[in-house]
Order: C-alpha cells, then structure tokens, then sequence
C-alpha cells in the first residue's frame, strides 16, 4: 500500500507510489468502460468533500470516483469569507469529523490548509487543491495522461506554460514530474516564474518556440482573467501573442507535440479552440484519467487494505 | 515560579556580578533593602533577611526591552500591562517600552498618561512609545511634544510602516524638538504585497506569497537617508536582512545617531522552518533565510545592531490556530529571550557573555537615555541572577503571558533567568 496516510502533495513524495497509483488508476479504467460502472471497493467508507473554494470538474470528478467505488459521500461547500466571519476552520472541521467519517476531499484557497487540518483531525486527507501550493490529484491524472500516451515517464520532456507562480497544478506536476524522471521547462511572462524556480530542478524559458521544439508535451495553463486586471499580463491579445498555444505555432513545428490542458480553458488566448479540438490534444483523456486517478487514490488510501481482506 | 512584592531585605549571596556598564566581573554579595541597592561587597547577612544563594550563578542588570505590545487599551485578552510585566519578569526584564499601535493607540498626551498613570503600580517600568501619526494613519503627526512631557520616550508606527517619505521627513525633523528617536518598521507595503512569508526557495515550495528582503531593505535606505540629512535620531527596529544590515553598517560610518535592534526570533529561525506552516513563527517582518541569519549574528558581534528586542507580540489562539493567511503576525518573546540569545550568540558563536548582557541592558537603555548605572548604592533595584549554563526545555509551564503563540514550546535552551528583582518586586523562577 502507500507510503503516507494522506495525499497533501507530491513534494518527496515516493516514486513507487505515484507508480501504484498511476497502474491502479489504469485497471479503474477498465472498470469506467464497462456497461455498470461500479465496483463495492469503498461500501461502508464515508468520505466528505469539504470544498472551501469553487470547484466544478475537480468537484464532480471526485463525487464521481467515489460513487464509482460505492463510498457513501457528503458534501460541504463554504465560501473562505463567510467562514472567516462565523465558525473557524477548526470548529468545522472537528464538528464534521465527530460525524464518524473516514476520508476529508479538501479544496482551500490558503497553502498548507490541508496539513494544518491533520493537526485536528484524524481521518484520511486528500488536498484537492490547497491554494497557490498543490494540486497533487490533477499532476497525477497528468501523468497518468502521458504514462498513457508515451508508455513511460523517464526521460519525457515537458514545458509547462503559462502562470507558473499562482499555480498550484504547475508546483504539483514540477514535483511529480521531476520523481519520475521526466524532464520540466516552464514558460510565461518572467514576473510570473518565482525568482528561484531553478532550485527546483527545471528550467525556464521565455520562447514559446523554442519550448516547443524542445518538449514532447505541453501543459497548457489557464490564464486566469483577475491576473490582467492586476496588470501583471497586459492584455489577452498580448498574451496570446508570446505564449498562446495557436494553431499557426503547432503548425509551424513539425515535431508531433502532445497538448494538455487542465481546464477551464481560455479559447483564443492561451490556447487555440482549433488546437484544443484538434488531433495533439488529450484534454478529454485528461477528465476521464482523472476520475480513475482519483478511484485509485482513494482506494488505495481509504480501503485497499479491507477489500484485499475479504 | 513566583511573584512577591519583597517585604524584608534581600542578599543575593555566593555569585558573581556583571557590571556591563563598568565591564567589570567580580564575586560579591548584594543587599538589596526597601526595594533598594544597599551594600554591594563581603558583609554578614543582617537579621530578618532571605538569603538567596546565587552559588555559581551570575548577578547582573535587570534587561531592557525596547519593543513590546502589552495590548493595553484594546486587547486585554491577549495581554495587559501587569499580565506583560509578569512574562517580562519571567524573562528577566526590570523596563519595557511599550509600542503604540493599542485601540485607541496611543496617539494622544493623553492615551501616554493613561499608560503612565496605569503601569505605576507595575512591578516593572513602563514606558510608552507614541504614535508619530494621528490614528497610525500616515498623513499628520502627533503631538509629540505634548506627548513626551507626558512620558513618551519615542515614537513609532510600530506595525504601519510610513509609507510617505514626505511625512517620514516632518516626523524626523520635528522630533528634533525633543530629541528621541523614531522608530520606523521598515517595509514597503507596496513591495511586501500579500506576501506572508519571507521570499525565497522555500516560500516557492510551500506556494505561499512571498515579501522580498528588499521591501525592508529599501525603506531603511530611505530613512537612514532621510534621519542623515535632517539629522535626526533613527532607531531601526527587527532588523531581518543582511542586505538591511550592511546599510546601517555603512550609515554608521559616518553618523552617531543611528541604532538598530534585532529579535531573538531572526537570530533563531530561518525559513526552513516554516516548511511546517507553523502559524507562530507567521511575523512581520518575515524570517528570513540562514544567509540572512548568519549576518545579524555577524551584526550583533561587529555592533552594526546596538541591541536586542522581543517584539513581543502576544496574540489569542484563535488569531494563531487557523490558516496561514488569517493568522496574525507576531509571537511572544520575552520568557524565553535569554535562553535563546544565549544559545545562539554564546554557546553557537562564542560572544562573551558580558557582551550579550550588554545588549540586553545598558545598550539599549542608553538608547533611550534611561540610567545604566545599576549597580550604585542607593538605586532603585534592577537585577537578574540568571545560570548561563543550564540547559533547558521550553514549555507551556514557563509562559507567563496571557497569550501562548511562542513557536520555542519544545525547543532547547541555553541559558536560564533565576531571579528578577524590579521595584521592589521579586520573581522567582525556581
């Protein structure tokens, strides 16, 4: 089984994990193609998805893991402001672990918020998104994606593009990446590249050109609008310009490069509509791998042990 | 563990003195009687008398602490001026100043007498510092005369650095009426941003925002320029950057005026640290890298930095037990303060022992043109018998404040404060 009793990132995390992981994830596929969807892997397990910030796909995503495994769920959805004014972070959570619940989903706009809540709580925590820190579930439906696609990781050379210092899918997939051997480099606007991102192991470059020439994939990252009204891009078309994904630059490069976005999308200004439709994208195999990913996690971390007993 | 107001007379017997202000060391006896120096040298004990035995223990001044926030008015949850002058004690602190930024702060001659009228009864002495601006907001300045008739022996806006070199300017000069220094948190709100923690490798691994160096090391360009050319007193307060460090090192050169503390927290931790997002060590301005702490230490030892101060900043769990960007900034510092300088600048970087007790005692209070000659015959009595060479583990147990976000809770020690004696006051911590 796992290493850690909890899944709060992939920094250190062990590589022979996120391979379990990514090999349970696949034989869970299997299981999403089949006329009933459904395995009793987790009957009896009580998981709460404590989303503390908006979410949609990686919401419903795990809701649909966990009803593909039978777990019974509940869910809990609060905005940081309104939890600010009335109960703490604490109340809440023991309130709802008092419950008797085995397994916390949780989604935080603050980093660390998953570790801080295993100083409260002894039930199984999953980070499904922890603020500008880590998204470790979406960095391993990531990888699943290329395991998928390149039947390796070792050696596979990825650019990350886009907003890397407010993203917490570009710090989980730096981390994950670079345990399983592939190679990182990233690129967007410099003053959105944390000034020491090299102690990290990856490169960076500021030509999308020449990243491309270079990678065998591209993760596409959201460029989310509130960073323009910050001034921090100038403008979308500006944007579009140096770093978007465009349908003129794939086609410009002969090499065959693999597309990945973590939606939502911004058509026309990260990436192409044409390029995410189009034959290099895998943005869709990403979702589905993201449910599996997710049924693999939470089998492994919340009941792997009990069905392999029966 | 104890407080009593000393009802006979007092020996402190069988140690030895420090005497920083002399830099003198010597084995001898002190009777302190009516709260009061009375016989320092070889004597018999007179009747009715506790003896205490300072057997291998060393006597010396009682600390001073220019920088801590007793919440007194506002906050009395967290802390209060006696409830501060009991962890003072603890930490064997005999003066504190006071930081303004109370609710109401202290911006009035009138909210400087009420701390003056309320710490009277205090065990130890207490000295507010004003506000240099109205309401802490950066545009007008106080009454600062008015206020230093009624006590006030600095001023700061200790928490909401000045953003306005313009304003920075008059309260420089106009201080110049009374000649005391300004105390100016140094940080460019602007650069610091959101950040929450110092920025660096280690903010970037735990995606946390991070407050470059240089949001503190720009403003105390500005004001160490501005303190130069009006030719003002300037107090820089917690230093935490070696870039900081080497500007007041070189505006030393060539002016009197300047001095600059250091918490015992910067000289202690460093960023790593934070990997466990421990809200207790959240403070502002951040911790900073082991580079950065190295050259405080360095600043300490050449006298770039002229002393240490806590900053003791007392906060309820509430405000510390949530998430790291709710948390408030700040962690409380005066019990364990010896222990921690000691440790770091004594037993790790081999400073003499009379030279970090200077930093805690007669440094600082020359700063503030308070008495440092502690040790005539007739002063009011301002002691502490600490054991330099105990090794020890801070706990909840030694916390005497009203507040408990101290990140030393399990953290050993080097160092240890014994006794405090302070307005006739006696702590014991054994």
């Amino acid at each position: 089984m796992l290493e850690n009793k909890h899944l709060l990132g992939l920094e250190g995390y062990p590589g022979k994990d996120i391979q379990t992981i990514i090999e349970t994830a696949f034989n869970f596929r299997e299981v999403l193609d089949r006329p009933i969807k459904k395995v009793p892997s987790l009957q009896g397990v009580t998981i709460v998805n404590l989303f503390f910030e908006n979410s949609t796909r990686t919401r419903i995503s795990f809701e649909l893991a966990q009803k593909r495994l039978s777990a019974d769920t509940v869910n809990f959805s609060a905005s940081s402001s309104s939890l600010k004014k009335g109960e703490s972070f604490k109340d809440t959570s023991q309130n709802i672990e008092a419950m008797k619940i085995d397994a916390v989903v949780m989604r935080h706009p603050t980093p660390g918020a998953p570790k801080h809540l295993t100083n409260f709580i002894d039930s199984v925590i999953i980070n499904a998104g922890d603020g500008t820190h880590e998204h470790p579930t979406q960095a391993i439906l990531d990888m699943m994606s290329l395991y998928e696609k390149f039947g390796k990781l070792k050696g596979l050379k990825v650019g990350i593009i886009g907003d890397i210092i407010h993203s917490r899918v570009a710090l989980s997939n730096i981390y994950g990446l670079k345990i399983m051997g592939a190679e990182v480099t990233l690129c967007g606007p410099p003053n959105l590249i944390p000034k020491n991102i090299s102690e990290l192991g990856v490169k960076y470059s500021k030509d999308i050109d020449e990243v491309m020439e270079w990678a065998d994939a591209l993760n596409v990252l959201r460029i989310q609008k509130e960073r323009m009204g910050r001034g921090l891009v100038p403008s979308t078309r500006e944007y579009r310009s140096f770093f978007g994904i465009t349908s003129e630059r794939l086609k410009n490069h002969k090499k065959e490069i693999v597309i990945m976005h973590p939606g939502p999308m911004n058509r026309g200004v990260e990436i192409d509509g044409e390029v995410a439709d189009g034959d290099q994208a895998i943005i869709l195999d990403q979702v589905l791998n993201g449910v599996a990913s997710r049924m693999a996690i939470l089998y492994l971390l919340c009941g792997g042990k009990k069905v392999e007993g029966e | 563990m104890s407080l009593e107001k000393i009802s006979k007379n007092v020996m402190l017997k069988g140690g030895t003195i420090i005497d920083p202000y002399h830099k003198k060391e010597y084995k001898s006896d002190v009777l302190i009687k009516d709260g009061k120096i009375f016989e320092i040298g070889d004597f018999d004990p007179p009747k009715s008398c506790e003896i205490i035995d300072c057997k291998g223990k060393i006597i010396t001044h009682g600390f001073c602490d220019l920088h801590v926030h007793f919440r007194e008015p506002g906050r009395e949850d967290k802390e209060t001026l006696q409830t501060g002058s009991i962890a003072a004690m603890a930490g064997g602190f005999t003066r504190v100043c006071v930081m303004p930024n109370t609710n109401p702060p202290l911006d009035t001659p009138e909210s400087i007498n009420f701390i003056i009228k309320k710490a009277e009864d205090a065990p130890i002495h207490i000295h507010p510092i004003g506000a240099v601006s109205k309401g802490q907001d950066g545009k007008d300045i106080t009454e600062m005369g008015l206020m230093h008739k009624e006590g006030a022996v600095a001023f700061s806006d200790d928490g909401l650095p000045i953003q306005d070199g313009g304003i920075m300017r008059i309260a420089l000069e106009y201080s110049k009426l009374i000649d005391v220094p300004i105390i100016n948190h140094a940080e460019d709100e602007c650069l610091r941003d959101e950040g929450l923690m110092h920025e660096g490798t280690i903010s970037t691994r735990l995606g946390l925002p991070g407050n470059p160096d240089l949001a503190e090391s720009s403003m105390v360009h500005r004001d160490l320029e501005l303190a130069d050319f009006v030719g003002a007193k300037i107090h820089i307060p917690h230093v935490s950057s070696a870039k900081a460090v080497d500007l007041i090192r070189k505006m030393k050169k060539h002016k009197d005026d300047v001095t600059a503390e250091v918490t015992p927290h910067h000289l202690f931790f460093n960023d790593e640290d934070l990997i466990s997002y421990d809200t207790n060590l959240k403070v502002g301005p951040p911790i900073r890298t082991e580079n950065d702490r190295k050259s405080l230490i360095d600043a300490v030892k050449d006298g770039t930095i002229d002393c240490i101060a806590t900053d003791h900043a007392p906060h309820t769990i509430e405000d510390k037990e949530t998430t790291f960007d709710l948390a408030a900034f700040g962690m409380i510092g005066l019990e364990s303060c010896f222990g921690t300088v000691n440790k770091v600048l004594c037993k790790d970087s081999k400073m003499d022992l009379m030279d970090l007790i200077s930093f805690l005692t007669n440094r600082p209070r020359e700063i503030m043109g308070f008495d440092c000659d502690l040790f005539s015959v007739g002063s009011s009595a301002e002691i502490v018998v600490i054991d330099p060479e105990q090794a020890w583990v801070f706990s909840r147990e030694n916390i005497k404040s009203r507040s408990i976000n101290s990140p030393y809770i399990g953290k050993e020690l080097f160092g240890k404060v014994q006794y405090t004696i302070s307005r006739s006051h006696l702590y014991k911590s054994v």
